[in-house]
């Protein structure tokens, strides 16, 4: 009972704070819109995969961008909360350290939740306009997209959570998740197909979780993937697993 | 019955040894003070005592359990007012309470109840609404307080609690922890840089430097042991090497600037010391103070900054980077 409400405590203050900060949210949006629209836009007036629109095409691939922005980088807020002592009232609670982590996971999943289904609203409102031609979003890819969505988004909280628990410094963070942020994302084929890849190539993606999720959504979105739904979500599964355990280890570690 | 048991507590920082061999045994329902110069290691004591930083060697036992091997028992039973502030400058004074309440588990009602009863204690209740960030310095620290004395811990430490409040709002902070070490038979244990605080409140203190406890008593019990009144000489020039020659002045000490001397029976010889020196601005006969007793200790009167800024101005840097 003690750690339920713990953990929902500390669920309540994540999202409060998130709500509050209204800049977050907005360049939360602003963010996705431009690559949709510029990138998308742009590209699509002369690309097209498998007769879909490059605008639709990477559709999946920004809803994963933004989940995968926010999320990891969801992992500063322990550094500054370890910066304003607001963890040491944290870690001085009777709860466990498990639950602390489960706390800032749920807490890091809402940010990145509500971000994802202001896109889906912004995916509807296009693909009714008639902007994304060929993007089927139905109650049932909608529902499976989002599956995978949090999922993936919970593995990736983690990633930040990890790495925020270790680091002293905000801009030491920065500098490290940059590092890390943007292979995964070029590497996940959010912007192009990973059918053919050049020898070099395909092994980076393939062992590149994210890989998973952009191709499970693009295929319940618009029929185009590589792999078996089945196994796109087994694999997306098992990368959130296993960095929810390596986060429970490192918040058991966690030195302030 | 010992509540706290330290035992040969260490921490060392690289090369420097903040904490050296600590021994300490402190009894249930006892207010205890913790005095010392900046630096002395009171804050990493304390840190090492509520499970936040490991020893480098040595334990303690609090209510019975482990610091080392049975952090989260410890844990259960504690309660800490820190020294640099802790809250989140988003949310409001009520919803940082709200939050500590459900951190402890309180029942729902209980929680509502304290949360009203420590806003007024702290008198922020017209500003619980507000969000932290447009506190002022002085409002944080109160808010602080109010959150550590919420949950009414079996022992409960304050890192300085009052530091940079007002006399009045310590006044009313300093009874209402009185109280509860009496109603609740609560354990408390204080740093202060506020002398007459710990005099006034604390049962048994120890004053502490470089990591090592000097001594340990109870106020009255540290006074007496220096035995006598204290004079106090102020003057242009003082012929120290004269005052030096009386048999009966035990202990000379430069105060603020003045020159303190430790004697017994100061009435009685203060005629000849008055001869001594010379021409002087003004005299004053008293009997020791904690302050005394900390200048005799510790060869240091004891300031009320931290090296690094008050309390406040750390409160302010935080929120500006943020
Ligand atoms: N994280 C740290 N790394 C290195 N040295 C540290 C660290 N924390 C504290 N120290 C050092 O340990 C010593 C004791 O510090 P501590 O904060 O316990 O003092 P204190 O008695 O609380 O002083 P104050 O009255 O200023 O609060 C100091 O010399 C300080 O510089
Ligand atoms: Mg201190």
């Amino acid at each position: 009972m003690s750690e339920i409400k713990g953990i929902y405590a500390l669920w309540y203050r994540e999202t409060k704070v998130f709500l509050r900060e209204r800049s977050r949210v907005i360049s939360s949006i602003i963010n996705p819109l431009l690559w949709l629209l510029i990138i998308g836009g742009g590209l699509g007036s002369a690309v097209s995969f498998s007769g879909i629109n490059y605008q639709t095409f990477i559709y999946p691939g920004i809803l994963i961008q933004t989940a995968l922005f926010s999320s990891v980088f969801f992992g500063v807020y322990i550094v500054w909360d370890k910066k304003i002592d607001f963890m040491k009232e944290v870690l001085v609670a009777p709860m466990r350290r498990t639950s602390i982590f489960i706390g800032k996971i749920l807490g890091g999943s809402t940010d990145t939740l509500l971000q994802v289904l202001i896109l889906f609203v912004i995916g509807i409102i296009f693909m009714i306009g008639g902007i994304m031609p060929g993007l089927k979003l139905t109650p049932f890819s909608v529902l499976v997209s989002l599956a995978f969505l949090l999922v993936t988004t919970v593995g990736l909280v983690s990633i930040g959570l990890i790495l925020g628990s270790q680091m002293e410094s905000p801009e030491g963070f920065q500098l490290i998740i940059s590092f890390l942020i943007f292979p995964l994302f070029f590497l996940s084929g959010a912007l192009f197909p990973i059918t053919n890849l050049p020898g070099w190539l395909a092994p980076l993606i393939l062992a590149n979780p994210v890989t998973y999720a952009v191709d499970g959504i693009r295929g319940v979105m618009m029929g185009i993937s590589r792999f078996n739904l089945l196994f796109d979500f087994t694999l997306v599964c098992l990368f959130a697993l296993v960095m929810v355990l390596i986060g429970t280890y490192a918040f058991k570690k966690m030195k302030l | 019955m010992n509540i706290i048991e330290i035992k040969n507590l260490t921490k060392k920082f690289e090369k420097m040894t903040a904490v050296d061999n600590l021994n300490l045994e402190i009894k249930e329902g006892e207010i205890f003070g913790l005095l010392g110069p900046n630096g002395a290691g009171k804050t990493t004591t304390l840190l090492m005592l509520v499970t936040l930083k490991p020893p480098t060697s040595g334990t303690a036992t609090i209510n019975g359990f482990d610091i080392v091997k049975q952090p989260d028992k410890v844990r259960k039973s504690i309660g800490i007012v820190f020294q640099d502030p802790s809250s989140d400058e988003i949310l409001t004074g009520y919803e940082n309470l709200k939050l500590h309440g459900w951190l402890y588990d309180m029942p729902d009602e209980l929680r509502e109840d304290r949360i009203k009863e420590v806003l007024k204690l702290v008198d922020l209740t017209d500003r619980k609404n507000d969000r932290v960030k447009k506190y002022s310095g002085g409002m944080r620290r109160r808010l602080e307080l109010a959150r550590g004395l919420m949950h009414h811990p079996k022992i409960l430490f304050l890192d300085e609690p009052t530091l940079g409040l007002d006399p009045q709002s310590r006044d009313h902070i300093w009874k209402y922890i009185e109280n509860l070490a009496k109603e609740k038979n609560m354990t408390i244990i204080i740093t202060t840089h506020y002398m007459d605080e710990a005099d006034k409140l604390c049962d048994r203190l120890a004053i502490i430097d470089k990591g090592k406890i000097v001594v340990l008593g109870s106020p009255k019990q540290l006074k007496n042991d220096l035995g006598g009144d204290i004079i106090r000489l102020k003057a242009q020039t003082l012929d120290l090497d004269a005052l030096k020659k009386l048999p009966y002045v035990k202990e000379i000490n430069p105060c603020d600037g003045e020159v303190c001397l430790t004697l017994e029976n100061a009435n009685i010889h203060l005629q000849e010391i008055l001869q001594t020196v010379g021409t002087i601005d003004s005299v004053e006969i008293r009997s020791p103070t904690l302050d005394d007793v900390f200048l005799h200790y510790t060869g240091r009167a004891i300031r009320e900054d931290t090296p690094e800024g008050s309390w406040a101005e750390k409160a302010m840097n935080a929120s500006e980077k943020k």
